[in-house]
């Protein structure tokens, strides 16, 4: 079976660009990932893109071709969506193609635009990825949905807030060198909790920004990158996805992610790795407490210990398995659409020695980008190595 | 919610009118496995048998949140506290009602009262400290 090699990332800076439409920035994001890749357009045999509201942020559906038709590809299109995993998903089915053998270039990605809508009309776009029926009609938010969850897993385990607070203030330290991050500014433990409350116990800095921004990645097999001599050394190894309930009270567990942990140990087992191999992760931290979650469903962190892991340094940019060295999508930014991608765009870049902040993983070879939709009744998991 | 207004969902809708009628129920498969309507298939089970069985009267709070940054749907009851209830066999996601927001606590034991919202007079799924 062929290794998948990432031939080239690209991002677009992740922010506030309510003007920018989503044609443009994923057209952007292909440029930097086709330069760097140095894959010629035309080699490009199928688009999979990741996209969750566009029809309700740009009136805009079918958004596979005409996303080809922006990044200058004359291939067949799709989008996937599964909420904030679209593009998670859309790696993992690309991933799939080259191992079988259907494809030997693809161009993956995703991009979303989001802050055009405003803080109102994006939490009610985002609340669409829980139950309509009966989370949304009963007043559920993105937020609340993820409160109900730190709620539960303090009962649980213990913690409080100012153990989330670390997590924040450590991902946006990360994210000061992270010249693409939504947030290049630091903050403090007190920032955190007198924030305004979104939905207790989790408040405004708990929250990811409401982003706009896209992410490309050229994939190519390993053949396809020997022969044309391509400069790739990382490559994806292992590809996971779980899933659970749709709705949180129909869970078996309110404190933990199922799908997250399927996702992860099928990973782990398809890349021949475990976690105690990883050197580096990029986790979906739309809210503090969905840190905790996925180092503990990923095995990073024993179940109830995850809550502790910022504060006591275990995963800081110094620490034992630096998490979030981008500044994860709490300071970095979550375009929804984007994000999963952009995840696999950071390890690599970590990996390869090309990201600002490389200097802190220094020899690593194994990272894993861990992508949630919704409150995790979605997950994929990948596992990158460097093997060139 | 002008599509909510002018267009049945059924099964949902039907579940709410038994509620606010005090005569709300659950769907029970022949294996004992609970859920929520509309539903045709047991999700744990995939049995296809599914009757109505009496909801217990009453249900104990599993989980809370105070939110007070709501979609535009709620924009007039902010802050409201969600919940998350057991009642026997099936969990439901409700507005906890009748007490203030700060004194919700896990554990508390409720009953099920269909609310109104302030915002948009739609129905809205209450627990009521019992």
């Amino acid at each position: 079976m062929s290794d998948v090699r990432v031939a080239g990332t690209g991002l677009t800076p992740f922010g506030n660009s309510p003007e920018r439409t989503g044609r443009d920035l994923f057209a952007e994001a292909s440029i930097t990932a086709f330069e760097a890749s140095g894959v010629p357009r035309d080699d490009v045999e199928a688009v999979l893109y990741g996209n969750f509201m566009g029809e309700l942020s740009e009136h805009q559906g079918h958004q596979g071709p005409l996303m080809a038709e922006a990044a200058g590809v004359r291939a067949p299109a799709t989008r996937y969506e599964s909420a904030c995993a679209s593009s998670g998903t859309a790696v993992r089915e690309a991933v799939k193609r080259i191992r079988n053998g259907e494809n030997d270039v693809l161009l993956v990605g995703g991009a979303e635009r989001m802050t055009n809508l405003g803080t109102a009309g994006a939490t009610e776009a985002l609340a669409i990825a829980a139950d309509d029926l009966w989370e949304v009609r009963a007043g559920v938010t993105f937020p609340g949905a993820y409160a109900l969850m730190a709620q539960a897993y303090f009962d649980e385990f213990g913690g409080e807030h100012e153990d989330l607070a670390h997590i924040a203030v450590k991902n946006h330290a990360n994210a000061l060198n992270n010249d693409k991050a939504q947030y290049q500014r630091a903050i403090e433990v007190s920032d955190v909790l007198e924030a305004p409350p979104v939905s207790e116990p989790l408040g405004l800095y708990d929250a990811c920004p409401i982003s706009d921004g896209a992410a490309a990645l050229v994939l190519t097999s390993e053949s396809y990158a020997e022969e044309h001599d391509l400069e790739a050394p990382v490559a994806i190894t292992g590809t996971g996805q779980g899933g659970d309930r749709m709705a949180l009270h129909d869970r078996e567990h309110l404190a933990r992610s199922p799908a997250a942990r399927a996702a992860g140990e099928e990973a782990y087992a398809d890349a021949g790795v475990d976690a105690g191999d990883v050197d580096l992760a990029e986790v979906h931290d739309c809210f503090t407490i969905a840190e905790v979650l996925a180092l503990e469903a990923l095995d990073l962190e024993p179940i109830g210990e995850g809550i502790s892991a910022a504060r006591d340094g275990r995963t800081t940019a110094d620490g034992e398995t630096p998490i979030n060295l981008s500044g994860g999508l709490k300071a970095k930014g979550h375009p929804v659409g984007a994000t999963g991608a952009s995840q696999i765009a950071e390890v690599t870049d970590l990996l390869a020695g090309e990201h600002p902040n490389s200097e802190h993983v220094d020899g690593a070879t194994t990272g894993v980008a861990h992508n949630a939709g919704g409150t995790v009744a979605s997950a994929t998991v990948h596992v990158l190595e460097v093997v060139a | 919610m002008s599509d909510a207004e002018s267009v049945a969902d059924a099964g949902f809708d039907e579940w709410l009118e038994a509620a606010a009628d005090g005569e709300a129920y659950f769907l029970e498969c022949a294996n004992g496995h609970g859920s929520l309507p509309p539903r045709r298939v047991c999700p744990d089970c995939g049995s296809t048998d599914l009757a109505e069985s009496e909801l217990p009267d009453t249900g104990n709070i599993q989980t809370f949140t105070v939110t007070h940054v709501p979609t535009p749907a709620f924009e007039e009851d902010a802050p409201y506290a969600n919940a998350i209830a057991d009642f026997g066999s099936v969990g439901i996601t409700g507005q906890v009602i009748g007490v203030d927001p700060g004194d919700v606590e896990t554990g508390m034991t409720v009953e099920l009262e269909i609310a109104i919202s302030e915002t948009t007079a739609e129905r809205v799924i209450g627990f009521r400290p019992a």
